[in-house]
């Protein structure tokens, strides 16, 4: 297979594009990236969706079924159960954001040193090994234990086991550039180590980043609902998916909805952003198609 | 090749004396005072302080460190500030139903998501393989407890073949065990069929492309040999690093299935320290869970010439 070189010379993001077309990716990641739409659709625009306030409870209507009146039926507390799914997967989402964004940028930062100046790269590495030793679920609810149910805190606790990964990828990345001729030439034009850093290395870290990132926006939602499941995440007033579910536990004989309904759209959300990520990483890495044709 | 094995054994000793720093950090400088736990809600400052100068909190960070650190080397990881029972007791106590359940894990994730990646990769693009593909996507994208919610709804709520929760040990008869750990353990193992199916497909493609096995191919190896001896065999060292790496899964899903379904293992034991702050307990399950993952993963490396006989060190 000859290189494409046309392919190689555009910006990451147009390359991102070009490797997705129905042609090359089938209709998988258009129809995911449909269901995802609808699903930050209904849950960004929930306040003029909802059909309930989501915090109003209602003694008499406890635990009721699906009606006319309530979509979904109601929980424990008589609160309209689909008002509720879609808010809690507005803060769901935005957590998932978060902590997509704070790792990244601390991983990028790590990994960028880590690849750069051979001297931290021994100490930071090994860090790194450390933090990937430690069962990620379980710094995670210390963490949350230790400094309280908000949710700065729980993007913390989700943040710091998913930093290794990103260090890893920009490292490796970072490690096979630094020798290119451009970066011998700016190194000889004089240019700062921080232009160098962040002008020229770090522009070729960009791509998987994108795919990283996509991965951990889901792995993050998930580790939500896991932690509000176990009682170590978000203070239990305010709604979210994985607090939405912990409520249920109790009832789930009764009214197995307020588990299931909530668990059937996180696992949309999360499933077609892992077929996105999973659609621009064959479209950005030239080697994957070669496999697969 | 023994200096090789005795450097990679070396070289765990950093990454536990930094887990150790971690775990040890995590817990000190957090805004949570383990004193403030043992006192109650009742205690007079003049109490606090005292609790605090005989756990040694006031010691410079380094030497609560030292005396830490010594102590577990010693086998001695302090007491739980709940119960008052050692933490190594308390961690013998629950071992048990933590380990058959994640043998038993380890076992039907082995024999379901092999032969289901071999296949799909000898289909590739068929049928089979989109199906294999799909359901390994899905595993990585639905919570751990909700697949344990929906198959207690279906086999014990709906179905009613199986009992709801508890567990009963081997000791008791196999029937009884099985009964009640067959649930959480395929609970336990979707994810983990979907991590070890996928890495097994794509081990596989690699392997069906090369030369050997169009000549074992051309001389009449029959399909079955030829996938599961010749190629499956090649394909090892990935499928048995991904066993060792999903090991971290597995502890997380533990902690999540031996809640739904009320089994007093290991992950029970760590929700409850964590909710009653249990630092000592909490210190001890990381630190054993990660010296643990980081020995398993050693044996993994190290067993990788026993499957490719051209690694050599």
């Amino acid at each position: 297979m000859a290189i494409d070189r046309s392919a190689a010379d555009k910006p990451f993001l147009l390359r991102l594009l070009s490797g997705i077309s129905p042609r090359s990716t089938g209709l998988g990641p258009f129809i995911a990236a449909f269901m995802l739409l609808a699903v930050i659709g209904l849950t960004v625009f929930s306040p003029w969706i909802a059909t309930h306030d989501p915090l109003a409870m209602d003694p008499l209507m406890r635990l009721k079924p699906p009606s006319e009146a309530h979509l979904l039926g109601t929980d424990g507390y008589g609160r309209d159960l689909f008002s509720r799914m879609i808010l809690g997967g507005r803060i769901s989402l935005m957590i998932g954001v978060c902590a997509a964004v704070v790792a990244l940028g601390l991983g990028i930062l790590i990994g960028l040193l880590a690849g750069y100046f051979r001297a931290a790269d021994a100490v930071i590495m090994r860090a790194m090994d450390a933090l990937m030793a430690m069962p990620s679920i379980l710094i995670a609810i210390a963490l949350v234990a230790l400094n309280g149910p908000s949710i700065g805190s729980v993007v913390m606790a989700i943040t710091i086991p998913e930093i290794p990964r990103v260090v890893r990828l920009v490292r490796s990345v970072v490690l096979t550039v630094r020798e290119e001729p451009y970066v011998e030439a700016a190194t000889a034009l004089g240019s700062s180590t921080a232009k160098i850093l962040f002008r020229h290395l770090l522009p070729n870290t960009m791509a998987p980043m994108i795919v990283q990132g996509t991965y951990i926006i889901a792995s993050a939602i998930l580790t939500e609902a896991l932690l509000s499941f176990l009682g170590a995440g978000i203070s239990t007033e305010i709604p979210t998916w994985g607090n939405i579910m912990a409520e249920g536990r109790q009832f789930f004989r009764i009214t197995p909805g307020i588990i299931l309904w909530p668990g059937l759209l996180l696992t949309i959300c999360v499933l077609s952003i892992n077929l996105i990520g999973d659609a621009a990483r064959d479209g950005l890495d030239p080697r994957m198609k070669k496999r697969e044709a | 090749m023994f200096i090789y094995l005795l450097k990679r054994v070396l070289s765990v000793l950093p990454v536990l004396f930094l887990v150790s720093v971690f775990v040890f950090l995590m817990l000190r400088l957090t805004p949570g005072d383990p004193a403030a736990i043992i006192a109650g809600d009742n205690a007079t400052p003049e109490t606090l302080a005292a609790i605090r100068d005989a756990m040694g909190l006031n010691e410079p960070l380094l030497t609560q460190y030292a005396s830490w650190i010594t102590g577990i080397l010693g086998g001695d990881f302090g007491n739980s500030l709940i119960s008052g029972v050692p933490v190594l007791d308390l961690v013998a106590q629950r071992v048990g139903p933590s380990i058959s359940l994640a043998l038993m894990t380890i076992i039907i994730a082995i024999f379901v998501a092999i032969p289901m990646g071999v296949i799909a990769a000898w289909r590739h693009r068929s049928w089979i393989d989109y199906l294999v593909m799909s359901f390994s996507v899905l595993g990585f994208s639905v919570p751990v407890f909700l697949v344990g919610y929906v198959l207690l709804l279906i086999f014990s709520v709906q179905l009613g073949w199986l009992p709801p929760q508890g567990f009963k040990p081997i000791a008791d008869g196999l029937g009884p065990f099985l009964e009640r750990a067959i649930l959480p353990a395929l609970t336990l193992a979707s994810i983990y069929i979907a991590l070890i199916a996928r890495m097994t497909r794509a081990a596989m493609l690699d392997v069906l492309n090369e030369d050997y096995i169009r000549t074992a191919r051309a001389k009449g190896v029959g399909e079955q040999r030829l996938l599961f001896v010749h190629a499956l065999k090649n394909a090892a060292v990935p499928i048995v690093t991904i066993v060792g790496a999903g090991f971290a899964l597995l502890i997380s899903g533990v902690v999540v299935t031996e809640t739904i379904f009320n089994i007093p293992g290991i992950g029970r034991l760590t929700v409850d320290a964590v909710l009653a702050r249990d630092y000592p307990v909490i210190q001890a399950l990381i630190l054993l869970t990660a010296t643990l993952y980081v020995l398993i993963n050693l044996a993994i490396d190290m067993s990788y010439s026993l499957f490719d006989p051209r690694i050599r060190y």
